[in-house]
């Protein structure tokens, strides 16, 4: 991190979000700069996926404020947040199970501007990536298996120039060296190309390792906050989700 | 045998029209989960608008027929385009996201409003048309019988094959049919990933209208009248086509068409024209009983 911090690219202000009568988000305030990797950690239901998901408007913020890039999104359609290249590889990972690979990866790179010549381009990287994909590319999506998916999710959400990715738990279901090949991959997009990157992760440790930055989420609400390795000493963190994370995994 | 060979190309030509329409039904099924029980009667729409364009084509002087059929037929598919885009706009959309049955509800209400419209507006008497394809092949002939092709008949299947070519394309190979396809597996994902879903489903609608609107005007060219009824039944006979494909399955849909244009046309030539209709339901709920999703569906677990 340099000592004059880059303007954030994704500002989210007491942002507010329920489904029916349950809240869901009580007020989060939560920023990510350019450039940044930050990590959303939390216990199953603290809101995680949902504050990726109301950043594209489903569900609706009732309240509160998101901002990318100085332009207020709060109210935009779906749609039209994806067309500002944020991509979200989302929860589930919602490959379309009935195209093939390369058309998955076609789904993405239609989100883009970028010509025909530049897509190639594109799709030789997120091939460079993940080499699985290469080999099946006429496959069908449905019959993937669990983390050739969730390549194929993180490869669509690339496929669309990002400049906010979102990772909504890319290591769940996967062995632990497809897991450390995807953090690598992240960590050289990072690097490499600047890659700006929300991740949601339930694996801490890696997680934190991994980031700039990090927020803890709490039923709703961020409870704190800090830079990655120095929330990782954290008492209070090593308790709740390192130490018996471990011993659960 | 002569006889037989005669009903099966009767059959295909009638097949190929409930096959049109019922790639309509089967495509917003597909998309947004309803019946468009609407369909049938932008069938019918479609068959009207065909035959007014003929009506002043002739009057201004338009008298060589491919020129007369094309026009008709861009005109025919343009307007009735615009009759699905806005019964999706005004009847669908506004209750995409309330209880199941409202759609519903509303599309069975837009096929009373059109089915009067036309009464109305064109009366209720059946109206014809002089032939304007005519002639023929005889293909082969015995003992008495002929066994023949019409022009009309060709040129039923030729537009068919046409339209199902170029449809296969844009379902397959154009950024609008991804989006669709998209839309149609997962619509939430495919807004993740910039795709306006509201306008894709317009399309869909506008599309299916299109296809149905070219059924209407081989059904005026081929019976040579149109009604304002006419698309309940064939519209009921078209869903049936879709169901029996296997409903949300494009080629089931022209598959499950052609078995219903077979199965009537048989029907009326061995047993009785009375109960033809009576056969393809027949023909479904036998289907249904032993193969719930149709010819060429899928089972419902592979939905994700
Ligand atoms: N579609 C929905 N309808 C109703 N409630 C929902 C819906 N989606 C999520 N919730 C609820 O909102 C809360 C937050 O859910 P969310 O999925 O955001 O949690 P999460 O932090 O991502 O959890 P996990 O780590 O298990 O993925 C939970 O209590 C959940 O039950
Ligand atoms: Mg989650």
């Amino acid at each position: 991190m340099t000592d004059a911090p880059a303007p954030p690219l994704l500002t989210i202000r007491a942002l507010r979000a329920s489904y029916g009568k349950i809240a869901a988000l009580k007020g989060v305030d939560l920023d990510v700069r350019a450039g940044e990797i930050v990590a959303l950690i939390g216990a199953n239901g603290a809101g995680k996926s949902t504050l990726m998901m109301t950043v594209f408007g489903r569900p609706r913020a009732r309240d509160g404020r998101i901002a990318f890039d100085g332009r207020d999104i709060t109210h935009l359609p779906t749609h039209l947040v994806a067309r500002l290249r944020i991509a979200q590889a989302p929860e589930g990972r919602r490959i379309f199970p009935r195209m093939t690979v390369a058309e998955n990866l076609k789904m993405g790179a239609d989100a883009t501007e970028a010509s025909a010549a530049d897509h190639a381009v594109d799709l030789e990287r997120v091939l460079g990536l993940f080499p699985r994909l290469k080999e099946r590319l006429t496959q069908r999506g449905g019959t993937l298996s669990g983390g050739e998916q969730q390549m194929l999710a993180i490869g669509r959400a690339l496929m669309m120039r990002p400049r906010l990715l979102m990772l909504d738990e890319p290591s769940l279901g996967l062995a632990p060296l497809i897991t450390r090949q995807i953090f690598d991959a992240i960590r050289t997009l990072n690097r490499r190309d600047g890659l700006t990157v929300l991740i949601v992760e339930q694996n801490a440790n890696q997680a934190l390792r991994l980031a700039h930055r990090g927020y803890v989420m709490v039923n709703g609400e961020i409870t704190l906050s800090g830079e990655g390795r120095e929330l990782l000493q954290r008492p209070e963190i090593r308790a709740a989700y390192l130490e018996g994370g471990r011993q659960r995994a | 045998m002569d006889y037989f060979a005669q009903q099966l190309i009767n059959g295909i030509a009638l097949g190929s029209i409930y096959g049109l329409i019922a790639i309509g039904y089967t495509m917003v099924y597909g998309i947004v989960g309803m019946i468009n029980f609407a369909h049938g009667d932008i069938f019918m729409i479609g068959g009207f608008i065909a035959l007014i364009s003929f009506l002043v084509l002739v009057s201004i002087g338009v008298t060589a027929v491919p020129v007369v059929l094309l026009l008709v037929l861009i005109v025919a598919m343009a307007t009735t385009a615009l009759y699905g885009w806005t019964v999706e706009r005004i009847a669908y959309r506004p209750l995409r996201h309330s209880f199941r049955l409202a759609p519903m509800l509303s599309a069975i209400g837009m096929s009373f409003v059109l089915s009067n419209f036309s009464q109305v507006s064109q009366g209720a008497r059946i109206k014809s048309i002089a032939p304007i394809i005519t002639g023929g092949y005889t293909l082969f002939e015995t003992g008495g019988f002929a066994v023949r092709l019409s022009n009309i008949q060709i040129f039923i299947v030729l537009t068919t094959v046409a339209l199902l070519l170029a449809f296969s394309w844009l379902v397959g190979r154009t950024r609008l049919g991804r989006d669709m396809r998209a839309c149609e597996q997962d619509q939430t994902m495919a807004a993740l990933l910039g795709v306006d879903v509201d306008r894709t489903i317009s399309m869909t609608f506008v599309i299916g209208a299109a296809l149905a609107s070219v059924a209407g005007l081989m059904y005026l060219l081929y019976y040579g009248v149109v009604d304002f009824f006419m698309g309940f039944v064939a519209g009921i006979k078209a869903f049936t086509a879709a169901v029996l494909g296997g409903i949300g399955s494009l080629p089931g849909a022209m598959l499950g068409g052609l078995a219903i244009g077979l199965i009537e046309t048989f029907w009326a030539a061995y047993f009785s024209s009375e109960y033809k209709d009576v056969a393809a339901f027949s023909i479904l709920i036998v289907v249904l009983i032993f193969l719930p999703t149709g010819l060429l569906g899928r089972p419902e677990v592979e939905k994700v």
